[in-house]
């Protein structure tokens, strides 16, 4: 058993990182895919999203993405997770308001069979800023088999997703 | 009745006309003696031959005792070919009775029974004893019984159903019945003749229930298609073929049997059946021993091997396994097929098994060596101990099938004791954890893990920690001993597995902690028995 701890201990540790930045344009609301060597993926926010910096209060966090659809309500049976509300990389996960006013919509950033989404940040908030990569993460998704390689593709490795930070940061400066 | 009497006599006439074997003769005509069955082939013939002669002066031919007195003078004559303008519409042929003293004639060639096909005639002498005998010797098998079975070509059935419906109306003329369950079974029969001689020559007793099986199949290429004529009548009974194989098995046969009516069978098959020009062929003669199974308790020392073979796409992921490094050298002393690895529970790649080890036990298929002293095996587990040092087995020994439910019943219901090494991220002092030790009974809740997520259904388990004990190493490290509840993920206990096991090392201590090491010290099963190793 390796002791790498690239992101924050054990249960990271077989996971690799994937990134989507500004996410419909929206400046700075960049996700983190954490991709399990089994093709599950789990989807987190990553350092840079907005409600990740200081200051931020996260006021109430809502999966009823539209009248007919609540992510709470998804129900997984069996193996094959057969009754999983199915995600394109736009499928909204849920809207998190902060007590500044703003509101924040998390997307999927990949296709696949919603498995679950994380309770624990509905009763605990403050999980979701202090761990991201972990305790706070917001959802579990599988994608398909056959997609299983290609859903990385819309995505940044760790050392593209640098860059563009480096970028923005040289830009603001 | 267990011989020939006065009554059978138009009957053997009838059967003998139309080609009948004797042996077939005193099935239908129920002779019940098995050792009558046993005579030569020849001796038979004359003695059929004889009793169909004999008239009021109370002849005792050989082996038949005739017990009526003849009332009318009989005299038939065994006519040398059988007509065979085949009466489509339903009436049995007459067979003309012939009141003739000429001596009945002698064929010196054996003509192949038209009811058994010569299953009672060729497959019971001494030359088709031999090669079977020499097939099972030269398969090199170690057997205290053997059980022969035997497969029969589906259309047996039909000839047998055929020859009773002959029999049935020609006794019906004498205002005699005879019913389907009367008539000795052709297999029976078959049986009676050839177990004493397979018996004789392996030099073991045939038993019902021996798990050393020597089997025959045989066909009949020539009347193949007499079954064909069921299709049309009962389609219901024949379901389509899977891959080529015939649909006419004699499961089906015989049901179609049961269900078509007298007058549509005798319509579409002759009556009496014809006489084939060939026996039927031996296809295979077989031989299969019943599976052993051999348990024991193995430690796994390697943090790199597999429990079973690790292949994906045709890959080979890691180098062998602990089922291969056990099972290869009982593969090569039983000399068997194949075999199946089972176990009580099992842990990852990187995890070490310690203390007794875990129970495990092989079947092996078709062994072709089924004894082994405690001494043999003793020598056996040394051997496997031997030739690697990343497994060791122990209590090795043969248990039988049902001894592994017991193993099963283990994964489920008993307790495990593992030693994790832990990693915080934020210091720790002794008094930190010092605490751990005295939570019993800690439930968790652990989500499946993510690490499996893929292949297992989403659901929660309750788990139970019975005890823990913890042992400082440093600032960052500590060993975790802990007993559990079979089936509890110990690594997302340490963890968290994203906190969707709760609780968890991290949430009780307040950090964020990781597992770099896990044992397996106990599986607290006390299956299979211990041997003093």
């Amino acid at each position: 058993m390796a002791a790498g701890r690239a992101g924050g201990g054990g249960a990271a540790r077989y996971f690799t990182r994937w990134y989507k930045p500004d996410v419909k344009g929206r400046p700075c609301e960049d996700f983190c895919v954490l991709q399990h060597s089994n093709r599950i993926c789990v989807i987190t926010l990553a350092e840079a999203h907005p409600l990740l910096q200081n200051g931020k209060t996260i006021k109430s966090i809502n999966y009823q993405i539209s009248p007919n659809c609540s992510r709470l309500q998804n129900k997984v049976s069996g193996k094959s997770k057969r009754g999983a509300q199915f995600l394109t990389e736009l499928a909204p996960l849920c809207r998190i308001s902060s007590t500044d006013g703003e509101e924040y919509t998390i997307y999927s950033c990949i296709r696949g069979r919603l498995i679950e989404v994380n309770e624990n940040i509905l009763s605990n908030p403050a999980i979701l800023q202090e761990k991201p990569s972990t305790e706070g993460y917001i959802a579990v998704v599988l994608p398909k088999f056959e997609e299983s390689k290609s859903i990385t593709q819309g995505l940044l490795t760790q050392e593209e997703y640098e860059e563009v930070l480096l970028k923005r940061h040289n830009n603001s400066a | 009745m267990s011989s020939l009497t006065e009554k059978d006599k138009p009957i053997v006439q009838l059967l003998l006309n139309t080609g009948t074997c004797p042996r077939c003769i005193f099935r239908f005509c129920r002779v019940g003696s098995q050792t009558l069955y046993r005579h030569p082939y020849k001796d038979l013939m004359q003695d059929l031959t004889e009793f169909l002669k004999n008239n009021q002066q109370q002849e005792d031919a050989a082996g038949f005792g005739i017990v009526d007195p003849p009332c009318k003078r009989i005299r038939l004559e065994h006519t040398e070919e059988v007509p065979d303008d085949l009466n489509q519409n339903g009436v049995l042929k007459h067979v003309p009775l012939v009141n003739d003293d000429s001596a009945a004639v002698e064929n010196s060639t054996v003509e192949v029974c038209n009811v058994c096909l010569g299953i009672l005639q060729e497959f019971c002498e001494a030359d088709f004893v031999k090669r079977v005998c020499e097939k099972v010797k030269s398969a090199d098998y170690q057997f205290t019984s053997f059980v022969f079975s035997v497969s029969l070509p589906p259309q047996l059935s039909v000839r047998e159903r055929a020859a009773w419906l002959l029999v049935k109306q020609e006794m019906g003329k004498l205002g005699l019945s005879l019913a389907k369950d009367d008539i000795v079974q052709l297999k029976e029969a078959y049986k009676w003749i050839i177990h004493p001689q397979l018996s004789e020559e392996l030099g073991v007793p045939a038993d019902g229930k021996s798990l050393f099986e020597v089997s025959v199949v045989f066909a009949h290429p020539e009347t193949d298609e007499e079954c064909r004529f069921l299709a049309t009548a009962c389609p219901d009974c024949f379901k389509p073929a899977k891959n080529k194989q015939s649909v006419f098995t004699r499961m089906a046969v015989m049901k179609a049997l049961e269900k078509i009516k007298e007058e549509d069978f005798l319509k579409h098959f002759p009556c009496p059946p014809c006489s084939p020009k060939n026996l039927c062929v031996a296809l295979e003669i077989q031989c299969n021993n019943g599976a052993v199974f051999v348990a024991g308790r193995y430690n796994k020392y390697s943090r790199n091997l597999p429990q079973t073979p690790w292949i994906i796409d045709g890959e080979r992921k890691l180098e062998s396994s602990v089922e291969e490094l056990i099972s290869e050298h009982l593969m090569a002393e039983f000399k068997a097929d194949s075999f199946n690895f089972s176990s009580s529970g099992r842990e990852d790649v990187d995890v070490r098994t310690l203390g007794n080890g875990r129970p495990f036990a092989i079947e092996l298929v078709n062994p072709r060596r089924i004894h082994f002293t405690a001494e043999e095996m003793k020598e056996l587990q040394q051997t496997i101990n031997n030739s690697s040092d990343k497994i060791r087995v122990r209590d090795l020994q043969l248990v039988t099938r049902e001894a592994i439910g017991r193993m099963k019943e283990g994964e489920e219901e008993k307790t495990k004791t593992y030693s994790a090494l832990v990693w915080t991220d934020k210091a720790i002092q002794k008094e930190d954890i010092a605490f751990l030790d005295d939570i019993k009974e800690l439930k968790l809740d652990q989500k499946t893990p993510l690490r499996v997520l893929h292949r297992r259904p989403l659901a929660v388990r309750c788990r139970i920690i019975h005890t823990m004990k913890s042992e400082y190493i440093d600032e960052h490290h500590f060993r975790l001993h802990l007993k559990t509840q079979a089936g509890t993920y110990i690594k997302e206990f340490v963890h968290g597995d994203f906190g969707r096991t709760k609780p968890n090392i991290g949430s009780l201590l307040n950090r964020t902690a990781d597992i770099l090491e896990l044992d397996v010290e106990s599986v607290d099963v006390d299956w299979p028995p211990a041997l003093d190793n």
